[in-house]
């Protein structure tokens, strides 16, 4: 690894560390205190005012199944003003280019993706939809299906920190208040910066420009075109939607290319920045979480159990990606530095794998490198991250309660090793908490393996673009992709049938709202619990060793169950690549 | 306190061939369904002796001898799994067969109810015990077999009880008092005792006890409970895993164009190494062993939710007396007033003592013989003995022209001034200092001139402070309960090392302090013997009911202690913690022993599609047969292997919560992870040895 990939590597485990806990306080005071300094100051009135117009009673609590239904109900809308919005979008307004409505199972698709927080993507987002679109759908719900998951982690905590309550926060409010106290500004503060690197942000239509050089359209099919001609640029309002599709672990591109495409992603600031935004919400809620709960460090053992996770995928895929294909050496292909198929030289091998683990790891989705591209090992990396359920940082919100089912699960093992009902931060865990943790754990396990096993039966099997182990690999890292709310993939893989519109559907909303409840159930459940003071014979959870429990947990659940479909994929195209 | 001296049945080869056939009797499936795990394991036993079957008929991808093989692995799972609950079992069922020879229809002595109180020599009538009614009045007499579990209402005799407590010096049982609970099946050895039935037959103590120990009334704790919910969902996983498989494994050989999709047999001993088997098949055999090793501790669990409780006590109720010091005070010094001799002192005190026939008397007499030399005078002299007594508290004795008195302070004051006399300042101050110290002060007079005072002490049980550092060290809080003014409770808190005490307690005050610390979210254990403790016991987490104390208490405890012996206490918190971290420790080691199985079969299984998946067989297992059969075979045996851990327990030491889990961690964790893979190619070698693949 050469030096500025070194700094870079470093400055940017500096800036997540440094910046998480000071961002991770702020939101606490948010769900804790209501109005944060400053901000809750300048943008209180209208907090207020969104209130009074929807009838929302702030100071009224709700118990976990009112809270569990207002997100449902509250989702539901949303999507079915997401799926209206691009059928109809050919009739409607700032429509320059004058595309058609989607495909319904495409849109129905697209919004389930968009609501769940996935933004999987089976269109491509520069030839397929309007600004009105863009603007009124696509942010909108990357910002609600944001603020979702953080309101209902905040339920969870509340539930952990709370003792015989009968509630658990309002949802409405929790939701406002992370939009207009967290996401909206920083939303702004990224996407003016991003702006200035360069990012697009603009109602215009597309952009006739003429290369410099010629361009070349499919190598032996023809002529080439556009020498004169030129090319027609596609814009947008890129920078807002870039800019929260990154904070709000969304990751659904402007573009087609999504952070590959210079309009989106220009500068290496910009992709730092974008790559630092893909991980700092989530990060920063792991204090957020200590902070609500009266215990900071339980907040970084939770953190750092994440990131010793990320740092060993890291450092596989790294390690993956620089050795690239022996299989080249002899053929005057030999690489410099590593693989660099399928990635920007802008980025690089390092900056490329830094962000398909990143978003990965969180379920963003968002790349700027093709993942199918990735050298075996280095998309295994990628697919692991998303199937041992996006707790390695995860979504925003959804990321932190997924991982806390698995602390569950750790503290139960472990409590009964030490000879005591299991309890974690004075609650008890008991059959109750280990069925929906249970839930939480296996649902995704189900959305990722069925379809699976189903797109490689049957007819469906052609889909793939390549023969052999590659395209299983495609098949399996696109549900592993949806049934985690992740949204990146394996290009080549033809996303457009029946079983991955609708199929992939199913498995997103599993992931999204299987999940959630579970977790308000359980949120309900732990606030009504009796807290028990801690003691010497209780098991503590700020222990390096409990971090380590936590990680084998999650490691060992993750590994068994997708161990044989990896072996069966990309392990297999590893061994063959090495020549075995 | 004796030790028991219950013959305990010893795990024999008897008991071993009757539990090899209680586990064939296990194989029907309405048995199997109780325990999810188990019962697919079951349905692949099943599973793959059809495909066996089909076999013979028509080929399949697997010779038949491998089919066959796999199911004689999943078979002999599951039968080890039975064998360990029978073998759990069999001690029970032994012990409650002993029991139940004691529970014979007897014929009773019923005297009628009248509104007189009731006399042995009423005319009675003879009616079989299984006839008795509660409150129904009966007449046993030396020889006789109690009929059923009741009330002394009048009369003291002396009963075995052996046959409950396996304890064979006879107890005094009286009416009246906190020795009046008679039981069913118990022998009145001397004199008589008029009974009234609080039991009906067939919900007697015994009764309860017999079906206890055979684990009959056994139902599911809320940790197994959990646990269990735990285990089905990861089945649940493994069992999608292996589903899973099958369509990605043909479409592995579509595309690679080479090898056979794994078969169903495979994919069956797959699942089942996989399956949390080891835990799941050991489960209800920890379950029962945990309560087993409480009853050879001659400790009844009512349930085992108040075992499991046991575990999670924050905080033990212990009585003072009995239990932290011995049962009696003892004199232990003379302090002398100034002008008057010590062995004066002494000798007053003797003689004040001759007519108390408490043990705290009886010590004075016997600390002054030590110290002095002194022997009890010629009684002769001696005009008029006044006894003890609780409402006068004071002892003595009148000798020509000496009127000596000992006693309380009060006593002796009121006593001195009401013969004119002066009771000096200075009495007090020694008086408080005693009482500062934890000792109990006993003033002696001699014709209303106060000598000194007696210094009794409470004798702190040798190495009960280090049990407590030891619970200190679990995080479990000890309080003592005692009827001492605060002083002395203070003292001897300290001198026993205890956390905190709650002094001149009533049962009220008891009630209240065990409602506060709940309050607090915290789980109290506590020993009781006596009607009026029979609140508290009710409303503790934990109550152990001394077996000697009344019907009362036995009924409001969870727990009875046929030894009566309240350090019981400790050790039954140690069960419970052990019963758990047993269960912890193989869902441990079954969960991380699935690693090096995968590494046995997945390579196995894929080997003939993709052959650079040999590269993971790094054990080196001979052929893909052998590697599927030793890892199924190691599956089958290491639930066989941990039998014994299971019935006797993780082994406990008194650590705190970290430690304890660093060291788990290690055995199982690690170890879990690490034997298999020796294990397995250990079974390879001797496999391929045997020419068997």
């Amino acid at each position: 690894m050469s030096t500025p990939d070194a700094v870079q590597l470093a400055l940017y485990l500096a800036a997540l560390l440094g910046l998480s806990p000071p961002l991770g306080t702020y939101m606490a005071k948010v769900y804790q205190e209501g109005r944060p300094p400053l901000v809750g100051r300048l943008l209180g009135p209208l907090e207020g005012l969104i209130y009074r117009a929807c009838g929302i009673r702030p100071e009224q609590e709700m118990g976990w199944r009112t809270y569990a239904l207002s997100l449902l109900a509250f989702n539901l809308l949303g999507g079915l003003a997401l799926y209206g919005l691009l059928r109809l979008q050919g009739e409607l307004p700032l429509n320059p280019l004058g595309l058609a409505g989607m495909e319904p199972w495409l849109a129905f698709n697209t919004a389930v993706s968009f609501v769940s927080n996935t933004n999987w993507q089976a269109y491509a987002g520069e030839s397929a939809l309007t600004n009105f679109t863009q603007m009124l759908g696509l942010t909108a719900q990357n910002f609600l299906s944001a603020a979702t998951g953080m309101a209902c982690l905040a339920a969870l905590i509340r539930g952990l920190a709370r003792r015989e309550s009968a509630s658990v926060g309002n949802f409405f409010v929790d939701l406002v208040r992370s939009l207009l106290y967290v996401l909206l500004p920083l939303a702004l503060l990224l996407s003016l910066v991003l702006v200035s690197q360069g990012v697009v942000q603009t109602l215009a239509a597309r952009q006739e420009v003429t290369p410099l050089q010629e361009t070349i359209q499919g190598a032996g099919q023809g002529p080439a075109r556009g020498d004169a001609a030129g090319q027609a640029l596609a814009l947008g309002p890129a920078a807002s939607q870039v800019a929260i599709k990154q904070l709000g672990t969304n990751g659904g591109g402007f573009f087609n290319a999504n952070s590959a495409h210079p309009l989106e992603n220009p500068t290496p600031l910009s992709n730092f920045l974008q790559c630092l935004a893909i991980l700092l919400i989530p990060a920063a809620l792991c204090h957020t979480f200590g902070a609500m709960v009266g215990d900071r460090r339980q907040g970084w053992v939770l953190l750092l159990a994440m990131l010793a996770l990320f740092l060993a995928g890291l450092g596989l895929a790294l390690w993956a990606e620089a050795a690239g294909n022996p299989g080249l050496a002899g053929l005057g292909l030999e690489e410099q530095g590593g693989s660099l198929e399928g990635k920007e030289v802008r980025v690089g091998v390092v900056g490329s794998a830094l962000w398909a683990v990143a978003t990965t790891a969180a379920s963003n989705g968002s790349v700027n490198a093709m993942h199918d591209s990735l050298t075996p090992l280095g998309g295994l990396v990628p697919m692991l991250m998303m199937q041992l359920g996006e707790v390695v940082f995860g979504g925003v919100g959804s990321g932190l309660y997924g991982m806390l089912c698995f602390v569950l699960v750790a503290v139960f093992i472990a409590g009964l090793m030490v000879g005591r009902t299991p309890e974690y931060l004075g609650k008890k865990i008991g059959a109750f908490e280990i069925k929906m943790a249970a839930l939480v754990i296996m649902a995704p396990l189900f959305a990722v393996l069925v379809p699976t096993a189903l797109a490689v039966s049957g007819p469906a099997a052609a889909a793939s673009s390549n023969p052999g182990a590659h395209g299983f690999s495609q098949v399996l890292y696109a549900f592993s992709s949806m049934g985690n709310n992740n949204g990146s993939a394996f290009a080549g893989l033809d996303a457009t049938g029946p079983l991955y519109t609708l199929g992939g559907a199913m498995a997103m909303l599993v992931a999204r709202y299987w999940l959630a409840l579970p977790v308000l159930a359980l949120a309900g459940a732990l606030a009504a619990a009796k807290s028990v003071p801690p003691g010497p014979g209780t098991l503590p959870t700020h222990t390096p060793l409990f971090c380590g429990l936590l990680v084998a947990v999650v490691l060992v659940v993750g590994a068994l169950a997708f161990l044989p479909a990896l072996a069966l994929g990309p392990v297999v195209e590893h061994l063959q690549m090495l020549g075995h | 306190m004796s030790k028991s001296k219950r013959r305990r049945p010893r795990i024999d080869a008897a008991l071993l061939s009757e539990a090899v056939w209680a586990s064939l009797v296990k194989l029907s499936p309405k048995a199997q369904v109780r325990n999810p795990v188990m019962f697919t394991v079951w349905v692949g036993g099943v599973l793959t002796l059809g495909l066996y079957a089909h076999s013979l008929l028509a080929p399949l991808g697997e010779p038949p001898g491998f089919i066959l093989a796999i199911s004689v692995g999943l078979w002999f799972t599951v039968l080890f799994a039975n064998f360990a609950e029978a073998v759990a079992e069999g001690r029970g069922k032994a012990q409650a067969a002993q029991l139940r020879r004691t529970r014979q229809t007897i014929m009773a002595k019923e005297l009628p109810i009248t509104g007189d109180p009731p006399r042995p020599d009423s005319p009675h009538r003879l009616i079989s015990s299984s006839d008795l009614q509660t409150g129904d009045l009966v007449l046993v007499e030396a020889g006789d077999l109690v009929p059923g579990d009741g009330e002394a209402v009048a009369g003291v005799a002396s009963v075995d009880e052996s046959a409950i407590t396996g304890e064979s010096a006879p107890v005094i049982r009286e009416a009246g008092g906190d020795r009046s609970a008679v039981t069913g099946g118990t022998r009145v050895l001397s004199d008589w005792l008029i009974v009234r039935i609080t039991a009906r037959p067939g919900e007697t103590f015994l009764d309860r006890m017999i079906a206890l120990v055979e684990g009959a009334q056994r139902g599911k704790t809320p940790n197994e409970i959990a646990l269990g919910i735990l285990l089905a969902a990861l089945t649940l996983i493994f069992l999608l895993v292996c589903a899973t498989l099958l369509p990605f494994s043909q479409h592995a050989v579509a595309q690679a164009g080479q090898g056979r999709p794994v078969g169903l047999a495979v994919l069956a001993a797959l699942f089942v190494c996989l399956a949390p088997t080891t835990i799941g098949g050991l489960l209800s055999a920890i379950g029962i062993a945990g309560m087993d090793r409480l009853i050879q501790k001659n400790v009844i669990a009512m349930s085992g939710r108040a075992v499991e409780a046991a575990g999670d006590v924050d905080v033990l109720l212990l009585d003072k007396t009995g239990t932290i010091t011995l049962g009696n005070r003892q004199a232990s010094a003379f302090v002398n007033l100034p002008g008057v001799e010590p062995r004066q002192l002494a000798e007053a005190a003797q003689l004040a003592s001759l007519a108390d026939e408490t043990p705290e008397g009886r010590s004075v007499v016997v600390l002054a013989k030590e110290m002095y030399g002194l022997r009890a005078p010629d009684l002769e002299q001696v005009t008029a003995f006044i006894p003890f007594s609780a409402q006068t508290r004071l002892s003595g004795v009148d000798l020509p022209g000496r009127s000596i008195r000992k006693g309380a302070t009060d006593a002796i004051r009121k006593l001195v001034a009401g013969q004119g006399g002066h009771f000096p300042e200075v009495v007090e101050a020694v008086v408080a200092q005693v009482a500062k110290e934890g000792g109990t002060p006993l003033v002696v007079a001699d014709n209303g001139r106060v000598l000194g005072v007696v210094w009794l002490k409470d004798i702190v049980k040798g190495g009960i402070k280090e049990r407590f550092l030891e619970l200190r060290r679990m995080g479990i809080k000890t309080v003592m309960v005692t009827g001492d003014n605060a002083l002395t409770a203070a003292a001897i808190a300290a001198e026993a090392g205890v956390d905190d005490f709650l002094a001149e307690a009533t049962p009220e005050a008891k009630l209240q302090l065990i409602r506060d610390i709940q309050a607090q979210g915290r789980l109290v254990a506590m020993t009781g013997d006596g009607t009026n403790d029979a609140p508290a016991l009710a409303q503790a987490d934990v109550a152990v009911a001394m077996n000697s104390g009344t019907s009362a208490a036995k009924e409001a405890g969870n727990m009875v202690d046929l030894d009566s012996n309240p350090t019981k206490l400790l050790e039954i918190v140690e069960t419970g913690k052990q019963l758990l971290m047993t269960r912890g420790a193989l869902t441990t080691f079954s969960i991380m022993n699935d690693v090096a199985k995968y590494f046995a079969i997945i390579p196995a299984a894929f080997v003939g599609t993709y052959p650079a998946l040999g590269v993971l067989n790094f054990m080196g297992l001979a052929t893909p047969q052998s590697a599927v059969l030793s890892a199924v075979i190691f599956n089958a045996l290491v639930i066989v292997g941990l039998i014994p851990l299971a019935l006797k327990g993780v082994r406990y030491r008194p650590q705190g919560a970290a430690q304890v889990l660093g060291r788990h961690l290690l055995i199982y964790g690690l170890g879990g992870l690490l034997v298999p893979f020796a294990a397995i190619k250990l079974i390879d070698l001797i496999l391929v040895g045997l020419g068997l693949v």
